[in-house]
């Protein structure tokens, strides 16, 4: 190696590990993230372990011994972790080896040996086995031993989940540096992207449908900073159903041609259940698929087509159930769809484009959604978490653990967040013509952690003379700008007509404006002339102090004053 | 630092700015929400750097500053708290057309009000605790009925449509009507009839029962609500199994025909069902009547009102009327009077009109008729009486009068003269008279 050349620097990696599948990033000399390929090509490396003989076989190797040696393959055993056997839902693990009550906890009971007694794994000693070759795979592509690595896990996971979670990966020799919420790492990977200092202020929505759950999180991006505003998640809804949508449907095909179930089978099942999911990829990219698998029961070899509207109908009560949790999720946060100014899918099941195309349409078509299927541009959703932790990982690769411990400590994290819009009133047309326009321009956005500081220019006023800043608290209105319907020929108009016109009901356009709440202060910025521009920079502090400066820009004339927090 | 451009213009201020040093408070900031931030991305690492400035937190700051975070993560939804009877977990997955789905996933109390968000929760926890593999693994037996049974429930339950028809045909949910003779609060007996009826209204809201303080509109309303109630409920639910076989084909379109035709006679049947409701309703709303007793009561009381005026009006027409005749006969006596009393005047001036004559002609007398000595000769008395007589008919009454008076008493020829003299010459000189006219008296 040529430690030599270089100075000492540590190899970091970011891991999203995942119910279904986990994936390595790394971060590199330039700043980019890069997803990492295992031994076997693979970037999405099935969460999966299976003991063959004296074997023990991970990732895509282990997930197709689920139709030979279903049980002794370990699946989907992430969100077991530091749970009791009671709290777990152990329907994923249906077709692989079964949980089981250990102590406390949760276990599988595996041959791992040939004529041995099967072995009792506990969900973390699987953990750092899964861990332990994941590291492998990255230390073999990077080509030196890995130091650090940070984790993402799901919002909803416990204090001593993640606890557990550290252990496993320490005893696989892999140090965590820190552990990160999968939908921020998201978040991170895209607003590293965007190779800006300052970062625009924005309120997301990541949606992240995995392969057995699906999870929603409303993110206020302020600087660059992210909070957690609202959450929910499915537990009975990914991929796996996408898959089952389909194993119905060709089991009723096979159903008609051979007079028998292959569901009733689990060795078929199995064998459906995997192809279905490859067929179900297939989908994602083109218009038809198909689907081929010999002797599938009954000795008989099945093969059929699909066609991507089929699947989309298949599958329309999922994709209905999607749309439901996101608006249940936006509502938590106490937004208005319109609020969401980016929706960033994420998690394998986002390839779909159906998905993405009916989430464009719930939101306005401002709403960026990130998705392959409606953004050329957009990364791929299975490895966002990845990329996120690859970033994290190299930011704080050479911070010492107690820098990490103190600088994630509550004392830090937790910061008092301004409940209510901040900005400057400003004019705009009188009337009807100005109803649906913004009275406000918005400095610090709601949920913005303080202290803060944003800065704007204006046009002074249309005339000049004095101009007026008030600095107010804002709120969002919705107003209904749809365009005054032609007037219709009156008609003699029957029972028919009448109906029609209610069920035809047209769309209404709304928008969104910002209003003024409450008056906080006025300064008066003294002759200013026509076309003058006039900068007011807004400071609130973190006792909630607001300072606010205002000048003329290449004038003399300026003013300052604070408002002192209510506390004071 | 980041500086925006906007294209806005401020706001021109009002001439006179009354505010002293060019800035002016009105109101803090609210209160801000303590939340977590991400320990994420570079941006919180400059923030974390600045606000640790070389300061290290405790323990104890940890656990002061995660109590005022806010928490985003829901809190455990708790047990369910409906208990499980051995029926229920016995029941045979098989026969799950006559399952209670809501029993199942133990939200019987909710039923058709029960929320997606409640169902999803509900069967969460019954998984948990009901998954064969679960009792496989606990060394129980191998028996997945009752997990079928969950699976169901779900499958219905979260399914629009089979919701629906499921829903149509929950007895559980139905609130029994009470009998057309049936005692007691009607409001208490009907309103759970009709709240539980309103599930199947395609139009929402669906108007209540309501009360005693319900208005006549309302309660018109409501009826006129029921009588015309659009209802989305089905049978399909009750329909015969059709046969899956291809072999049977006039078999299968048997049943479905006979399906259809039960679909079609239930739908029909619960029309008049729902329709008896309204119409027993209807007969036990004793609010149709208080307001058909309050709509006569104020009719009559209209009524009444309109004769009480009429009656008043017309005592008021009498007592104008008698009123003017009292005042019309009032007013003629007075004029009666006034002529009796002019006559009388007349009378008593013609009487002193005839005294006075008497005191003139008496004081020509008196006066010896102005003849000097001795009895007058008759042509002196004749010509002064003729003067006299003459000088009587140019005075009216009061003139005579005044002549009389200043005639009283007087006894001398000459003052007596000189009172007839002053007089006449006054109607000389009024032109009534000419001196001419009198023989003896101005000479
Ligand atoms: N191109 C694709 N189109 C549709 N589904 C996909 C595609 N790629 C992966 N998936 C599905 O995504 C799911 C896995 O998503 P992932 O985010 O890796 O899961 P998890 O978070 O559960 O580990 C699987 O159900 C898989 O079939
Ligand atoms: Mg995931």
């Amino acid at each position: 190696m040529s430690d030599s050349e270089e100075p000492q620097q540590k190899t970091v990696i970011g891991i999203a590990f995942g119910n279904s599948n986990s994936s390595i990033a790394f971060t590199s000399l330039d700043g980019k993230a890069e997803v990492i390929a295992n031994e076997e090509g693979d970037r999405q490396i099935p969460s999966v372990l299976s003991y063959v003989g004296d074997e023990e076989y991970h990732g895509a190797q282990a997930k197709s011994q689920l139709i030979r040696n279903p049980k002794n393959t370990i699946a989907y055993f992430r969100d077991f972790l530091g749970k009791s056997f009671a709290d777990i839902d152990p329907t994923n693990a249906h077709s692989s080896a079964h949980p089981i009550q250990h102590e406390t906890g949760v276990a599988f009971s595996v041959e791992e040996k040939t004529d041995a007694e099967p072995s009792t794994l506990t969900v973390s000693e699987v953990t750092t086995r899964h861990i332990k070759r994941l590291q492998e795979s990255a230390a073999d592509f990077l080509g030196k031993p890995i130091d650090g690595c940070v984790i993402t896990v799901p919002t909803d996971f416990s204090e001593a989940q993640r606890k557990l979670l550290s252990e496993a990966s320490k005893a696989s020799g892999l140090e965590v540096l820190q552990i990160i919420h999968e939908p921020v790492a998201s978040l991170l990977a895209y607003t590293a992207r965007e190779e800006t200092s300052h970062p625009v202020d924005k309120t997301v929505l990541v949606l992240d449908i995995g392969g057995t759950r699906t999870d929603a999180a409303v993110i206020a991006s302020r600087g660059g900073m992210f909070t957690l505003l609202a959450t929910q998640h499915d537990y009975e809804l990914g991929g796996r159903q996408f898959d089952d949508a389909l194993v119905d449907h060709f089991s009723k095909e096979f159903i008609k041609k051979h007079k028998t179930d292959p569901r009733e089978n689990e060795r078929s099942l199995a064998k459906l259940k995997l192809e279905c999911e490859a067929t179900k990829k297939t989908l994602s990219l083109s218009t038809s698929a198909q689907i081929s698998i010999e002797s599938l029961a009954g000795g008989f070899d099945f093969h059929s087509t699909v066609n991507r509207l089929r699947f989309d109908l298949l599958s329309k009560k999922l994709v209905d159930q999607i749309v439901g949790l996101v608006e249940s999720v936006v509502n938590k946060a106490g937004m208005d769809l319109t609020d969401i100014n980016e929706v960033i899918l994420a998690g394998g099941t986002s390839h779909t484009p159906k998905i993405a195309s009916r989430i464009q349409q719930l939101f306005p078509s401002n709403t960026a959604v990130q998705a392959p299927a409606t953004n050329p541009n957009a990364l791929n959703p299975s490895e966002l978490s990845a990329r996120g932790a690859a970033i994290q990982a190299s930011l704080i690769a050479e911070f010492e653990a107690e820098d990490i411990e103190q600088s994630t400590h509550p004392a830090v994290t937790v910061t008092p967040h301004l409940p209510k819009p901040i900005g400057v009133a400003i004019h705009s047309p009188e009337g009807d013509e100005g109803k649906a326009e913004d009275k406000v321009y918005v400095f610090l956005d709601a949920e913005t952690a303080v202290p803060a500081r944003r800065t704007a220019t204006f046009v002074g006023t249309q005339v000049g003379g004095d101009v007026l800043i008030r600095i107010v608290e804002a709120k969002r209105e919705s107003v209904d700008v749809t365009p005054p319907k032609e007037v219709k020929e009156k008609t003699n108009g029957t029972d028919e007509d009448d109906d029609d016109d209610e069920e035809e009901e047209e769309e209404r356009v709304i928008k969104r404006v910002t209003e003024v709440e409450k008056v906080i202060a006025e300064a008066l910025l003294k002759d200013v002339k026509k076309g003058q521009k006039v900068e007011v920079m807004l400071n609130v502090a973190g006792d909630l102090t607001l300072t606010i400066t205002a000048r003329v820009i290449g004038g003399k004339g300026g003013i300052r004053g604070t408002v002192p927090g209510r506390a004071q | 630092m980041n500086v925006v451009a906007t294209k806005h213009t401020l706001l021109p201020a009002e001439p006179e700015w009354p505010h002293e040093g060019g800035f002016h408070i009105l109101e803090h900031l609210s209160e801000p929400t303590h939340r977590n931030l991400e320990p994420v991305g570079p941006h919180y690492l400059a923030h974390a750097r600045r606000k640790r400035h070389h300061r290290t937190f405790s323990e104890d700051d940890r656990i002061v500053a995660a109590q005022q975070a806010k928490n985003v993560e829901d809190a455990d939804p708790g047990e369910i708290s409906e208990p499980e009877d051995a029926m229920l977990l016995s029941r045979d997955p098989k026969d799950w057309k006559n399952q209670d789905h809501y029993a199942v996933l133990g939200i019987s109390k909710y039923r058709w009000k029960a929320t997606d968000e409640q169902i999803k929760r509900a069967h969460r926890k019954k998984v948990l605790k009901h998954h064969p593999d679960k009792k496989a693994a606990a060394g129980g037996v191998d028996d997945d009925n009752f997990f079928k049974c969950i699976q169901k429930a779900m499958e219905i339950l979260t399914d629009p449509v089979k919701r629906r028809q499921y829903d149509s045909v929950d007895e559980f949910a139905d609130v029994d009507p009470p009998s057309r003779k049936a005692k007691g609060n009607i409001y208490k007996l009907w309103n759970p009839v009709f709240d539980s009826e309103s599930r199947f209204s395609k139009k929402k809201p669906v108007p209540r029962f309501g009360d005693d303080k319900s208005t006549k509109a309302e309660v018109e309303e409501f009826y006129n609500f029921w009588y015309n109630f659009d209802s989305w409920r089905t049978f399909e639910y009750l329909d015969e199994d059709v046969p899956d076989d291809n072999e049977n084909r006039d078999q299968k379109r048997h049943v479905e025909r006979k399906n259809k035709a039960a679909r079609a006679k239930r739908k029909t049947e619960d029309t008049a069902r729902l329709r008896k409701i309204v119409d027993d309703a209807l007969a036990m709303d004793v609010r149709l009547q208080k307001f058909r007793k309050e709509e006569k009561l104020q009719k009559d009381a209209k009524k009444i009102a309109r004769e009480a005026e009429e009656k008043r009006l017309a005592e008021e027409a009498k007592k104008k009327a008698e009123e003017d005749a009292r005042r019309k006969e009032e007013e003629e006596a007075v004029l009666k009077a006034s002529k009796a009393d002019a006559k009388k005047a007349k009378e008593a001036a013609k009487n002193a009109a005839k005294k006075n004559k008497r005191v003139l002609r008496k004081g020509a007398e008196d006066a010896n008729y102005f003849h000097a000595d001795g009895a007058a000769p008759p042509d002196v008395i004749s010509n002064v009486l003729a003067d006299v007589e003459l000088l009587i008919t140019k005075l009216d009454n009061e003139e005579l009068d005044v002549v009389a008076k200043k005639l009283a008493g007087l006894k001398v020829s000459d003052e007596i003269k000189s009172v007839l003299v002053d007089s006449i010459r006054g109607t000389v000189s009024k032109g009534s008279t000419a001196e001419g006219d009198f023989k003896v008296l101005l000479k």
